[in-house]
Formats: C-alpha cells, sequence, structure tokens
C-alpha cells in the first residue's frame, strides 16, 4: 500500500473564514460583470480567466477542503489545473494571432 | 514453454462458475468482479466491432467501381458516420483498457479488485446504456447521422439527421470513459500489494495509468463540446454558428482537445500490451525499462498539447500552426523511444515465434508505417497537400486499426489461456495472421497513393483514374475479413474444446500467471509479496 498514512482528521472550517470566502465570491463575481462593461481588447480574455480560476480555487481548497488533504491529493489537483489551463491558453493563443499572417 | 510434463489434465472452474449458489445472466450483468466485467466489455466490444467491419466492408464495396451502385449518397454518408463513431468511440477507445486493463489491473498488482467496483459496473452500464442510445438514433428521428465522426459545424447544427441523440450517446459514453480512468488511476495508487513498487509495475499497468490520466483529463472536454452541439441544435445558442456570431473554429479546437489525445487512448495501451509480451518471447529482460515507462507519461502529456495538427487548412493563425507543427514533431520522440527499446529488447533474444509475439511484430510494422505517415501530415506545408485526402484515412487505419488492432489481437492470444484456460490451435492463429496482415495492407497502403494523387475522404463517387486503388483496396478488404473471421474461429473452437492451459503456458514472469487459469473469484488467496520485477525470467525458471 502507499506510504502516506497521515491522519484523517475531519476538518471543520469556522463560520468566520466560510463566510470571508463566500463574501470574495461575491465580490469578485461582481468584479467579473464590471470588467466586462471596460474594452480591454484581448485583455478581457485575461482577466476573466484570471478571475474564474481564483474563484474556482477558493471553492476547492475552502468548500471542498482541499487545503487541508495530502501533498499527493494537491500535486493531482495542480496537475489538472495546468492541462486545463494549457488547453485553454492554447486555444486562445490561435485566436489572438488570427489576424496577423506569418510571410 | 515445453511444458508437455507438467500438461494439466483438467481445468478448474475460477471466476467463469457460479459461486454462493449464484449463477445465471443476473450473476454476470451485475457482477462486481473486475474479471466478469472485463469480459462483459469484450463481449460487447468484439459484438460492435463486427458490426463495425460489416459497415466498413459496405463502404468498400459501394466503392469497387465508380458510379452510383449499392447505397444512394445519403445512405453512404450515414454508413461513414457509423462506422466512424461505432469505431472509435464504442471499440477502440474502450477496446484495451476496459477489456484486458479490467481484466488484469489488479491481477499485475496483487490485488482483490480495483478500487471502486461498483463504480466498475455502472461504467460498463453506462457504455451498454450510451450504445443503446447511439443504435437508437439510427432507427428514431428523420434518418440517421450523416456528419461523420467528427460532428463538425456548422453542418452538425444545421442536417435535419438525427445528431442530437448520437451526440448524447457520446456523451453518455464519454463518462462510462472517465469513470474508467478515475477508477484506475486511484487503483493503481492504493491497491498495489506489498513489495510492488512503482518500478516493479509491469509496463502493461504504466500504459493504462498514463492513459487513464489522458481519459479523466481530456474527456471531460468532448463531454462539454457535445452537449453544446446539443444545446445549439436545440436551444438555437449561436456559440459555433458564424450566421448567429459563433465561432466554428472553436468546436474544432474543442473537439480535438479531446479527440486527439483519444489516439493516445487509444494506442497506449496497446503499446503496454507490446512491451509486456516482446520480453516473454524474447525470453529477455526489457530493454530500457524506466524509458517505457516514462515515455508513456511523455506520449500522455506532449499528446495533449498536439491538437490543433488536425487544423492547418481551417484558418487557424500561422503562429498555432507553427507551434503544433512543433509539438507534433515533439511526441513522435517518445513513440519512437519505444520502437527502438522493443527491437532492442528482441535483439539477441531467444525468440518463439508464438501467435501473441507475431502480432506483435504486425503491431510494430503497421504502427511505424502509421506513425511516419502521420509526421507527414503533421509538417504544416505538405499537410495542405494531404489534407482531406484518402492519405489520412490511411494512415489513421494503419495506426488504429494496425496498432491498436493487432494489439487488442496480440492481446487476446496471449491472454487468452489465462483468461478461459483453454488454448486454441497456435498454427491456424499464425495463419489467420498472416491473411490479416496481407489484407490490412492491401486495403489501406492503396489509400496512400490515392490520397497522394488527390482522392478527397468521403466522397460518394470518385474520377476514372482512381478505379485501380479503389478496386485494389476493395480486394484487400475482402482478404481481411476473410483473416478476421478465421481468427475468431480459431479463438471460439479454442473456448470450446482447445486443451488446457495450465496456470503459465508461455512461462511469464508477471503476477497472473502465479495463478490458475481461470484465476479464481477472489485473484490471490492471501495478500502477495513482492520481491521480483515483472520480467525477471531468469528468477521464475529457477523457481520451476
Ligand atoms: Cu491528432
Amino acid at each position: 500500500m502507499s506510504s502516506d498514512s497521515d491522519q484523517h482528521l475531519p476538518h471543520i472550517l469556522g463560520d468566520r473564514l466560510l463566510t470571508a470566502v463566500w463574501l470574495a465570491l461575491l465580490v469578485l463575481t461582481v468584479v467579473t460583470i464590471l470588467v466586462a462593461r471596460i474594452h480591454l481588447g484581448f485583455n478581457n480574455i485575461l482577466v476573466a480567466m484570471t478571475i474564474a480560476t481564483t474563484k474556482a480555487l477558493l471553492v476547492i481548497f475552502f468548500f471542498m477542503h482541499m487545503k487541508y488533504e495530502n501533498r499527493l491529493l494537491q500535486g493531482l489537483l495542480c496537475l489538472a489545473f495546468v492541462v486545463l489551463a494549457i488547453f485553454i491558453g492554447m486555444t486562445f493563443f490561435d485566436v489572438a494571432y488570427r489576424d496577423v499572417a506569418l510571410s | 514453454m515445453n511444458q508437455a510434463a507438467t500438461l494439466p489434465q483438467s481445468i478448474p472452474p475460477g471466476y467463469l462458475a457460479s459461486s454462493q449458489g449464484k449463477g445465471g445472466l443476473a450473476s454476470w450483468l451485475f457482477t462486481t468482479d473486475h474479471k466478469r466485467i472485463g469480459l462483459l466489455y469484450l463481449a460487447c466490444i468484439l459484438t460492435l466491432f463486427a458490426v463495425g467491419v460489416c459497415l466498413g466492408l459496405i463502404m468498400r464495396l459501394k466503392l469497387i467501381t465508380p458510379g452510383n451502385q449499392l447505397l444512394t449518397p445519403q445512405t453512404y454518408n450515414a454508413v461513414f458516420t457509423l462506422h466512424g463513431v461505432i469505431m472509435i468511440f464504442m471499440v477502440v477507445i474502450p477496446s484495451i483498457p476496459a477489456t484486458f486493463g479490467n481484466f488484469l489491473l489488479p491481477l499485475h498488482l496483487g490485488a482483490q479488485d480495483v478500487s471502486f467496483p461498483r463504480l466498475n459496473l455502472f461504467s460498463w452500464w453506462l457504455y451498454l446504456i450510451g450504445s443503446l442510445v447511439a443504435v437508437l438514433s439510427i432507427f428514431t428521428g428523420s434518418g440517421a447521422p450523416d456528419t461523420g465522426w467528427t460532428f463538425y459545424v456548422p453542418f452538425s447544427e444545421r442536417t435535419t439527421t438525427n445528431v442530437s441523440v448520437a451526440v448524447l450517446a457520446v456523451f453518455i459514453l464519454g463518462f462510462s470513459s472517465i469513470l474508467t480512468g478515475l477508477n484506475f488511476v486511484t487503483t493503481i495508487h492504493q491497491m498495489r500489494a506489498r513489495g510492488m513498487t512503482w518500478r516493479r509495475l509491469s509496463l502493461f499497468v504504466w500504459s493504462l495509468y498514463a492513459t487513464a490520466w489522458v481519459q479523466v483529463l481530456a474527456t471531460p472536454v468532448l463531454g462539454i463540446t457535445v452537449l453544446l452541439v446539443f444545446a445549439e441544435r436545440v436551444l438555437n445558442l449561436g456559440l459555433f454558428d458564424p450566421t448567429r456570431g459563433g465561432d466554428p473554429l472553436l468546436y474544432q479546437h474543442l473537439f480535438w482537445i479531446y479527440s486527439h489525445p483519444a489516439v493516445y487512448i487509444m494506442i497506449l495501451p496497446a503499446m503496454g500490451v507490446v512491451s509486456d509480451i516482446i520480453p516473454v518471447f524474447a525470453r529477455k529482460r526489457i530493454f530500457g525499462y524506466k524509458m517505457i515507462a516514462f515515455s508513456s507519461l511523455t506520449i500522455a502529456f506532449v499528446g495533449s498539447l498536439v491538437w490543433a495538427h488536425h487544423m492547418f487548412t481551417s484558418g487557424i493563425s500561422d503562429f498555432a500552426v507553427l507551434l503544433f507543427s512543433f509539438l507534433t514533431f515533439i511526441v513522435a520522440v517518445p513513440s519512437a523511444i519505444k520502437v527502438f527499446n522493443w527491437l532492442s529488447t528482441l535483439y539477441k533474444g531467444s525468440i518463439s515465434l508464438e501467435p501473441p509475439l507475431l502480432y506483435t511484430l504486425g503491431f510494430i510494422w503497421m504502427f511505424s508505417v502509421g506513425g511516419l505517415t502521420g509526421l507527414i501530415q503533421g509538417a504544416a506545408g505538405p499537410d495542405i497537400h494531404v489534407h482531406d485526402t484518402y492519405f489520412i484515412v490511411g494512415h489513421f487505419h494503419y495506426v488504429i486499426f494496425g496498432g491498436t488492432g493487432l494489439g487488442m489481437f496480440a492481446a487476446l492470444h496471449y491472454w487468452f489461456p489465462k483468461m478461459f484456460g483453454r488454448m486454441y490451435d497456435r498454427r491456424r492463429a499464425r495463419t489467420a495472421f498472416w491473411i490479416i496482415l496481407a489484407g490490412m495492407n492491401l486495403l489501406y497502403f492503396p489509400m496512400f497513393v490515392l490520397g497522394m494523387e488527390g482522392m478527397p475522404r468521403r466522397y460518394y463517387d470518385y474520377l476514372p483514374e482512381f478505379a485501380t486503388g479503389q478496386f485494389i483496396s476493395t480486394v484487400g478488404s475482402w482478404v481481411l475479413a476473410a483473416g478476421l473471421g478465421l481468427m475468431f474461429w480459431n479463438l471460439y473452437a479454442g473456448l470450446r474444446r482447445g486443451a488446457p492451459a495450465g496456470p503459465n503456458p508461455w512461462g511469464a514472469a508477471t503476477l497472473e500467471w502465479t495463478l490458475s487459469s481461470p484465476p479464481p473469484h477472489e485473484n490471490f488467496e492471501h495478500e502477495p509479496r513482492v520481491d521480483h520485477g515483472p520480467y525477471d525470467f531468469a528468477r521464475e525458471a529457477s523457481h520451476e
């Protein structure tokens, strides 16, 4: 069997922390809407993706307790995030250069 | 492999027999035994494979001469779509992991079952339901889907045929694949027996591990994509439709983000099978164990970054063409590492040309041809010439049928005695192999020439100058079908009245061969203690 035998105690998060995370999520949602109204060109995508990623991380690390899991699980989650970032990043790399001709 | 002196006289009942008074169909349909689930998959996949082969034969027959014979254009479009959807999503993607992976993963790890046996059963049910929904899409609505297996927009949104139901089927099948991948990753991390370190894992397990990660990370993208097509058709959203402000290239990105890695879901397990078979029949330790294991992971990772090489002519940016073309060449490196290591293992080995090794050598030949022709399309310049021609059809069938298909047949011949406790006729298996190999090359090689000459894929009719190539190709399809018929009939005969095979007919050193054939319900009586690697034949021989 694998060697990670760390204690698996249930983590009960305090109300204040949970409320703070919830408020942060709400604030970020409002920011997303406001930023979308400002015209930043291609940077609109970068800003929207950054905010969305931050929100996802808040949910995963606090609401889903990933902060208190072992290194292996955190590493595997990180891998999934990196792959997803590459998928999205390389798709938008194409979009960003569509009008630029190489010749 | 000379075991005449110790040939067993009878076959133990093993997992195939009913246990604790429970028998009959329900004991199979609701089993949580990974071995039985593997066989359930095998039965479904081989049945659907037969359907796919028949559709392919009909297509080839239609194309034997130019002109409008046998099928109407609309039926022809439906036939190649069904051939693709069935073969890709229901046969090749689950082929090796769901059958041999399920059957062997716990045995190779020294475990009793996978981590989540009931989830495993659920995956099979999803697979069954997905397949039934796909069949439903043929006979309901206004006609079978006619888009090709790629469901490219905007046609897939505008066609009146039953695309909505077909993409739902793909969605369900996708979840079956994700759950199997999840199960395998967890099992490999958690269920290894004592002493089964990462370096003692068989290379088949390593390839399943890499495959499982691709299944978990890439398949959700397919799920989302087909769901968006469904939403677009039903709710008129305008995500991909340019007339409503959508971007059709976004669809192609999303589709290939899954469907290129899916090619590695198809080929990696076959590479694992090959890596396990070669040392057994060369009586040598595998050459470059670490590099083969590592290259599986590299292929899985870099293979996830090359998807837009399917889009060089579709209007993506020049920078993206350069980047994806470069990455495509990078992914050829780990594949080549594997081929070199397999050949080095064979070098100066004590080779016995048993059927599993023959099919394996067929794999190496076909995969090499398919892989190298893939690079022609991966290079941005030549691709413009061969894009969407028969060249790609030839390339794809060399890799997937010649590669994964022969890998699957190799696995079938290698583990057949373990699965069923009986041996097939080895001479007839060799004959079947040569007929299959000849048929495949006769069927698919002319496609390279036709493609170079400009024959577009998926066309209903063609110019007279392509007639010779098309004719040879159709004759090849008959040879191939005859070879497949002989091979399956031989296996069936072996299943019915083959001689008892005994626990280890090939003298292999992985853990499944320490059990009786077929293995008992709970696999190992005690959790095994592993103290040697998977290709330690010298040690295995000294024990006998
Ligand atoms: Cu590809």
